[in-house]
């Protein structure tokens, strides 16, 4: 059978169970919609917020950036890990005992002001959309490479997709999709994973494998991907290339970023009661961490096999002939995401670290994952695998993020400050259109992303982590803290963050309109990326000395604050 | 005891934990994984050293066990101060 047409086949199967499962579960009202009538089970619970948080950026774009990036790139594993931990211990339980439906609902209650949860409403909006942008180009990707067209094609047929699916389903449906979808993105990317590991290292275990000797050489497998690119010129895979300040700063904001994010919080919302929300980030993390100990693994070995395929007998014998190309070049050559250039004309193609003579002149880290098993030349069934892998991590957080946007425009927005008479058909209708108009603004900016999947996502997180992180922190963990101080925070973080991106990636992410690089960054050697971290400082010391010069929050807020700190007394959330 | 009393004291306890949970958070990742990669240079890890081992997997897995770690000590503090639902 044609490699496409089993792609077909799996991937329209599992979006029939997809599919089936959101229609079985069909949200009716509008509390369904939103918080899933809060009868899930933690490990359940973890297992969908796994999905949830496993994109495009952690399924697709991660290893191919790592694979590229070596030690540097660690900040992505343990950001993307470590906010789990500020999550459950400084965030979710609380949250759950406030028992709402929204973040900007409790940002508006505890600063008691409807400034505030507007304030609120907006940084989410803009740390949301940042983040479906990502998603799009990780979900191009997929359905370029799986259809066999040009990336701005895939993104068209992709954005459709995500359309469809997000305004169908609800929450619930949401919830007990996801775990469906959870099943399916692990074991597609841990299969091909282990064949991997097996024919290089011999260990099935590819986290294992990562730190043994590989089978051919009897050389550590690390030892041997340091050789083999510094021969081509390339820095050290396991040494640090880039700052510590910057790997340090970057590594933060991933962190209080994921605890900053709207669409993960509100998963904590959905649990029966507090001690089940610390224990379902414990889940979720075991979750997550599956595929996270894996995927440096992957990273690695896509490295190896990619080095091997463009330099079959080492970087001493001849490049690979063009004609001898395998398949799966041409296939992702046609999306627009690879390309070579013979340079010199002697119908080779030679991968160097230099640019004069790399005739490998575009290679997309985003493919990286999904041509990872035909790059090994694993069986056409495992290929299949990832690509519905690949669709089900992008579709699912997609989702997501939409639900968020759309209940923070419905719910906080129009229902509560512009329009309380709305009716609920009137509210979910709102809810939509939200989405569609989320889903083709992220559409159009995919067209030029900012940057790669996972790159993009992380300026999400650092936009939410110097904005709705400190605000929600210091409202539970300060009495103090008043709506000006938060308000005033939550500026501060917003803009200066939001600024800070701009300058570095292109006002509202338009190519060339921006003033500096990354490579040569405003300050110091901060990245556009590594930024929320800092505008989270400013957001504390804003909030800090704003609500110090002004008067105390009043009584029933400092209540408030009291009853959200102890389990007791945690009943549903409260219907408006 | 009051009720009043008996909850900050609870909360006392739980900021107590949480500042020990952060210290050991801050250790694996911030700590050995970055700024003292270089002193644990030394101690080699399948054909490299302990600091990226920590960056790449060893971060995680304590990151694992210090959720279920909280989650353990303050539903017993939830019971020892009476504030469990």
């Amino acid at each position: 059978m044609e490699q496409f047409t089993l792609n077909l086949i799996v991937v329209g199967l599992t979006f029939a169970l997809y599919v089936g499962i959101a229609f079985w579960a069909r949200a009716g009202s509008t509390s369904e919609f939103y918080a899933a009538g809060r009868g899930v089970h933690p490990v359940l619970n973890g297992m969908a917020t796994g999905a949830d948080w496993m994109s495009a950026a952690s399924f697709i774009s991660m290893a191919g950036i790592i694979a590229f990036g070596g030690y540097d790139t660690s900040a992505y594993l343990m950001g993307w890990t470590g906010g789990y931990v500020l999550l459950a211990m400084l965030l979710a339980p609380y949250l759950r005992k406030f028992g709402k439906f929204t973040v900007p609902e409790f940002i508006g209650d505890r600063f008691y002001s409807q400034t505030a949860r507007l304030i609120a409403v907006i940084c989410l909006i803009v740390a949301s959309v940042t983040y479906v942008i990502g998603q799009m180009k990780g979900v191009g990707v997929a359905f370029s490479g799986f259809l066999n067209m040009s990336y701005e094609m895939g993104l068209l047929v992709g954005a459709i997709i995500v359309a469809v699916y997000a305004v169908l389903g609800g929450m619930k449906g949401i919830t007990y999709t996801q775990v469906a979808q959870y099943v399916v993105l692990i074991i597609a990317y841990t299969i091909p994973a282990i064949f991997i590991s097996l024919t290089i290292t011999g260990n099935p275990i590819p986290a294992l494998g990562l730190f043994s000797n590989t089978a051919a050489e009897g050389v550590p497998l690390l030892d041997k991907l340091d050789t083999v690119i510094q021969d081509l010129g390339f820095a050290s895979y396991t040494a640090q290339t880039d700052t510590t300040l910057n790997i340090f700063l970057f590594t933060l904001s991933l962190m209080i970023g994921t605890a900053g994010l709207p669409h993960v919080i509100v998963r904590f919302f959905t649990v029966p009661r507090v001690a089940d929300a610390r224990s379902s980030a414990g889940w979720a993390l075991v979750f997550i961490a599956l595929l996270y100990l894996t995927a440096p693994a992957v990273g690695a070995m896509a490295r190896l096999n990619f080095v091997d395929t463009m330099w079959p007998n080492g970087p001493q014998e001849d490049a690979i002939a063009i004609e001898e190309m395998p398949n799966w070049v041409q296939n992702w050559e046609r999306t627009g995401l690879l390309a070579f250039e013979d340079k010199n004309g002697d119908g080779r193609i030679e991968y160097w670290a230099d640019e004069e003579k790399n005739e490998a002149v575009k290679v997309d880290r985003d493919i990286m994952v999904l041509a990872n098993p035909e790059i090994a030349g694993l069986p056409s069934w495992v290929i299949a695998l990832v690509v519905a892998g690949g669709l089900a991590a992008a579709l699912s957080t997609a989702a997501g993020l939409l639900m968020a946007i759309s209940s923070a425009v419905s719910h906080d927005l129009i229902k509560s400050m512009i329009n309380p008479a709305i009716s609920e058909k009137n509210e979910l209708m709102a809810a939509r259109i939200s989405m569609l108009v989320a889903i083709a603004a992220a559409t159009w900016l995919g067209l030029n992303p900012p940057g790669f999947a996972a790159q993009t996502v992380a300026l999400a997180f650092g936009i939410a982590g110097a904005s709705l992180f400190p605000a929600i922190l210091m409202g539970i963990f300060s009495k103090r803290m008043n709506s000006q101080g938060a308000i005033a925070g939550m500026l501060a973080g917003l803009l200066t963050t939001v600024i800070y991106i701009f300058l570095h990636k292109g006002w509202f992410f338009i190519p060339d309109t921006n003033s500096f690089t990354d490579a040569d960054p405003l300050l110091l050697s901060i990245k556009s990326t590594s930024f929320g971290a800092v505008g989270a400082m400013i957001n504390f010391a804003v909030g800090y000395f704003v609500s110090n010069a002004t008067q105390q929050p009043p009584e029933e807020v400092q209540e408030l604050v009291e009853s959200i700190r102890v389990p007791k007394g945690a009943g549903a959330a409260q219907a408006h | 005891m009051s009720d009043k009393q008996s909850s900050n004291a609870y909360w006392r306890a739980n900021i107590r934990t949480i500042w020990i949970c952060i210290a050991i958070w801050a250790f694996v990742s911030y700590g050995c994984a970055i700024l003292f990669r270089p002193l644990l240079s030394g101690i080699s890890v399948g054909g490299t050293d302990l600091g990226f081992w920590f960056a790449q997997q060893g971060s995680i897995i304590t990151f694992v066990i210090l959720i279920f770690a909280y989650a353990w000590r303050m539903n017993k503090l939830d019971r020892e101060h009476g504030v469990e639902e």
